[in-house]
């Protein structure tokens, strides 16, 4: 059965408003986007959608009291809660540099957990 | 046992303690919230009366009268920021000027000085911002503005560093006439005392009519303002009544002592004695009003809203002085407008009556004055320059709206009756009082609170201890 | 007093980019003045991603991209004064400012380049009626509470206003342990970027409710609920439509204010619809030598276009010391129908370069509209936009060949049109 769905691409700020002509599970057409991330978007999202996660951490020994953190690439969209609850209770030492690796799998995902900021000793 | 309890912190339980601070007398001070100056006595118009509404012979008028000559120097020894800028009354219409003549009698009846009848063309050119169709009205130079809360908190503080115990977060529940003491039930305990001061504002009727058979019955009467960035706070120099008219008695456009200006207050009595909200009504009302008086209401200025409760005694007058049954039992109720203007000559007033009938001395040492936090804003240079050299503290702001420094913070918290909350900060340091509303600063005073009083940053709260704004660490709830 | 060439008025995205473009430029005497004890601003707070996919073609976090900037301006070896908050600049450009460590400074500069970002727009601009309970925060204080302090400041959430951080901090708060009840935008249609309302809102079912907003707040202490009304066209609360939302915790999202007490104080001229300072295509405002950009000239949804501005700020505030004024005819930009305010205001029509970028809102939601851009009674420029919203700003690339065919006192007017 042919269907059409709407989007909204959120690969970059511009938003491009998609419009998907799938059959089942197939996508026929993506229209819409201004560039060739939003077909890559539209297919991710329609049968695997993924996100990247941020968060903060709080840091031992710093100059900050918290340290900020991402996941290094998108995770499925549906493990998000799941990562960010992993996280609860861990306490970073200082000091932590950009891109240190916080948590090397996440959940399984085999995403890495890395800092976005650097948190230098006290 | 005490000599005296007065119950409420407000401007007159603080007045009232400040006089008898400097008698050889043993003084506690009983406030509900968490501060001095939580109810009435900061949600007014900060205006010092100059005489002329009270009814000639009252005890309003005489008071209002003492309370207005007595303003200046009280406020200069107590370092509290009083402003004599003049009032005017204005009327709209031709056939409203009978009744402002009338009130200019009142006002020369009543002694207040200086009074005079100004057209149209000498009120425009006195006040440019005007609404142009203004008819006629009076000047009162001796109006005046005051910073409320710093009239209620540096008497409070001059009290305290007298020896008047402070018991904040203390509310009473019952007061009993025993022999020849009063007990009073409290949430901190039972209290026992020679002599009360009820004080108590809204609630001054519950306590009077626990003992006496003289009842009150006092009214809570709303007030709303909206107070505006102090960019268009030099729209008027004058304090501006409206006349009131059949239909009403309009509102006040003021300027603060702050520089800020003030509209308002509605008026309307109601049941709940804890209703400060505002509403909707009110507001549109307060702005509605303004307009008549000034040309145009600068709306996109409005930096807050809020509501008063003026305590209404139903006899109209001040209740001031000793209960006709019960000795020794004093009361300070129906403190409505101008109950702030004649705050400090009823300390005075009600202090005397009180050391008379306990035959009290003064103590050989007291401190009468008192100097407030610095206001690091108003330095020249040369002196913000010193004032960093000698405490690194005032280089490092704090609100960023008012420039309050972290030395004002830590000085307010620290002070005799030092703030505990964001909102004591705020009357104390005016941090959080600018356009922004606290919405950069009290993150930070809210975290120089936790550290200075070694307090759970999740205790710390706006004014009540209900008033907590943290509930919890990040993902702590996940 | 010190004497610099080139001083600019705060250490964030605006205020680095600036500084490092005046040093590309040749200017050897720079001075950065920042009131944190950091360098990036609010980036730091902003530990979301979305960042820099124009200016580092990847997709960076706040803290990631003010990092890149921090460490550019670092190697470039350009003085920073941090802890230091500028009081007063007066019309000669002398900068006054304060720092616990360094007491009073006084500064001397050839040209000032104002990067001092924006403010939330408080709840008193709007009136809401009811108690003052705690409870209320503009949603970058909640976000300074969550992502720097590490404080969750409440457990169930409405947001009103559906600005981006808002719609930001619906998703942060959610992450974190909080239950974010709803959104309410009083006006119909999202001042935020949509892909936020797509990953902010419909990824944790948080619901929109358009042309809503709160007419009450409950509680006397702490925030315990709030009326939420619908409302009509003209805002104005729909009778009947009245319901209550037990809460906890209220956020406003409710709009960015260039902050600008400075830029008064020095008596610049500021822009009734910004409440930026109103400046030619040199970022130049109304005193010769003081140029702004980033987030005190207008709010950005961006920070990739304020890094943009204000690198060409930075640039045009180099060429002020190295030629002086540059500014001799100006030419208005009026905005014509749909057009809610363009930064710059005005041309300038001997020095301007061959391409301006004009940037400018729109003052409602169009879909399948045309740009046109008039010299006079000429079209200069007609292009098709399949959809525009106030929400996100827009920008033409205004040539300057355009104005070749100029004749005296013709305004150039920027607006949209069906045909």
């Amino acid at each position: 059965m042919k269907e059409t769905k709407q989007l909204v691409c959120i690969s970059c700020p511009m938003g491009c408003r998609l419009e998907v002509e799938m059959e089942d599970k197939t996508i026929l057409q993506v229209s819409g986007n201004l560039c060739s991330r939003g077909i890559v978007y539209a297919n991710k999202e329609l049968t695997n959608p993924t996100r990247i996660l941020t968060s903060i951490l709080p840091i031992i020994g710093g100059v900050e009291e918290m340290v900020s953190v991402k996941s290094k690439t998108d995770i499925p969209k549906n493990r998000v809660f799941e990562c960010v609850k992993s996280l609860k209770g861990l306490v970073l030492q200082a000091p932590i540099h950009v891109g240190d690796v916080i948590v090397k799998d996440l959940c399984g995902t085999g995403v890495s957990l890395v800092a976005t900021k650097t948190v230098l000793k006290k | 046992m005490f000599d005296v309890l007065i119950i409420g912190g407000g401007v007159i339980g603080c007045s009232v303690a400040k006089y008898l601070s400097e008698y050889q007398l043993k003084i506690g001070l009983l406030e509900k919230a968490s501060d001095v100056c939580e109810l009435t006595s900061k949600a007014n118009s900060g205006i010092v009366h100059s005489g002329i509404d009270a009814h000639p012979g009252s005890l309003k008028a005489t008071l209002n009268l003492q309370g207005n000559q007595m303003m200046e120097s009280f406020c200069k020894e107590l370092d509290v920021p009083f402003i004599r800028n003049g009032s005017l009354i204005l009327c709209f219409e031709e056939s409203d000027y009978p009744d402002l003549l009338r009130l200019y009698d009142q006002g020369v009846k009543n002694e207040v000085p200086g009074i005079k009848i100004l057209n149209q063309e000498e009120l425009l050119q006195l006040e440019p911002n005007l609404n142009p169709h203004v008819y006629a009205g009076i000047l009162a130079p001796s109006g005046g503005i005051v910073d409320p809360f710093k009239l209620t908190l540096m008497q409070a503080e001059v009290a305290s560093t007298n020896g008047v115990s402070f018991f904040l977060q203390t509310t009473v529940f019952y007061i009993q006439k025993k022999q020849d003491y009063f007990q009073v039930e409290t949430s901190k305990g039972v209290f026992q005392a020679k002599l009360i001061v009820n004080a108590a504002g809204i609630y001054a009727d519950e306590f009077n009519n626990q003992v006496s058979n003289h009842i009150l019955k006092i009214i809570p009467r709303k007030g709303e303002y909206c107070l505006f960035d102090k960019q268009v706070g030099s729209l008027v120099k004058h304090t501006i009544f409206q006349l009131p008219t059949p239909l009403g008695k309009g509102v006040v456009v003021t300027p603060t002592t702050d520089g800020n200006l003030l509209l308002g207050p509605t008026a309307y009595d109601i049941l709940d004695k804890e209703d400060i909200s505002t509403t909707v009504e009110g507001l549109k009302f307060v702005v509605e009003k303004g307009k008549k008086t000034i040309k145009e209401v600068p709306m996109s200025f409005v930096i807050t809203a809020f509501a008063g409760l003026r305590a209404t005694e139903a006899n109209g007058d001040f209740i001031l002085g000793e209960s006709q049954d019960v000795p020794n039992f004093f009361n300070a109720a129906g403190m409505e407008s101008p109950g702030l203007s004649a705050a400090p000559a009823i300390g005075v007033y009600l202090g005397n009556q009180i050391t008379t009938k306990l035959r009290a001395k003064k103590k050989d040492h007291f401190v009468t004055r008192n100097k407030s936090v610095v206001d690091f804003d108003k330095l020249s240079l040369t002196e913000k320059a010193r004032y960093i050299e000698n405490d690194h503290d005032f280089g490092q702001i704090v609100c960023r709206c008012e420039l309050v420094t972290l030395a004002q913070i830590k000085e307010a918290i620290h002070r005799p009756l030092g703030a505990t909350t964001i909102d004591g900060i705020k009357r104390r340091t005016r941090a959080g009082s600018g356009r922004c509303q606290g919405g950069f600063c009290s993150p930070r005073i809210l975290d120089i609170l936790s550290k200075e009083l070694h307090k759970d940053p999740k205790e710390i709260a706006k004014s009540s201890e209900q008033s907590t704004y943290l509930v919890g660490l990040d993902k702590e709830l996940l | 007093m010190r004497n610099v060439d080139v001083c600019i008025i705060g250490g964030g995205p605006a205020g680095l980019a600036a500084a490092l473009s005046a040093r590309k430029e040749g200017i050897e005497n720079i001075l950065i003045l920042e009131r944190e004890t950091f360098l990036g601003g609010i980036l730091n707070q902003c530990i979301h991603n979305g960042f820099g996919l124009h200016t580092f073609k990847e997709e960076l976090t706040g803290p990631e991209y003010a990092a890149r900037y921090v460490q550019m301006v670092e190697e470039a070896s350009i003085p920073v004064l941090l802890d230091t908050m500028v009081i007063d600049i007066s019309k000669d450009k002398v900068v006054t400012a304060i720092s616990p460590q360094a007491g009073l400074i006084q500064i001397q500069a050839i040209s000032i380049v104002l990067a001092m970002g924006c403010r939330e727009r408080p709840r008193g601009a709007l009136n809401i009626p009811g108690f003052r309970p705690s409870g209320i925060y503009s949603a970058g204080t909640a976000q300074r509470y969550v992502n720097i302090e590490g404080f969750l400041p409440g457990k169930e959430v409405v947001i009103l206003g559906s600005g981006d951080i808002g719609l930001i901090m619906a998703r942060r708060m959610t992450l974190e342990g909080a239950h974010v009840l709803m959104v309410c935008e009083i006006l119909p249609f999202s001042g935020g970027l949509k892909r936020n309302i797509v990953q902010c809102l419909d990824d944790f079912n948080i619901p929109l409710r358009l042309s809503h907003t709160i007419t009450k707040i409950h509680g006397k202490y702490r925030v315990e609920g709030v009326t939420v009304q619908q409302v009509s066209l003209d805002k104005t609360p729909i009778a009947g439509t009245e319901e209550f939302v037990a809460c906890d915790t209220i956020l406003l999202s409710v709009g960015l204010i260039p902050e600008n007490e400075l830029s008064r104080k020095a008596g610049l001229k500021i822009h009734t619809t910004t409440q930026g300072p109103l400046v030619n295509d040199r970022f130049e405002t109304s005193i010769p030598g003081v140029f702004a950009c980033g987030n005190v000239l207008h709010v950005h949804d961006l920070v990739d276009w304020v890094s943009q501005e204000a690198e060409f700020a930075g640039q045009f505030a180099a060429q002020f010391v190295k030629l002086g004024s540059q500014i001799s005819r100006l030419l208005p930009i009026v905005c014509g129908y749909g057009i809610r305010y363009t930064v710059p205001t005005t041309l300038c029509i001997d020095s301007m370069k061959t391409l301006t970028t004009v940037r400018f809102r729109v003052t409602d939601v169009f879909k399948d509209y045309y740009l046109d851009v008039f010299v006079g009674q000429v079209r200069v420029s007609h292009q098709k936009k399949r959809i525009v919203a106030p929400g996100e700003m827009e920008s033409i690339l205004f040539k300057k060949h355009w104005l070749d065919s100029k004749t005296e006192d013709e305004e150039i007017t920027i607006l949209l049109q069906k045909e």
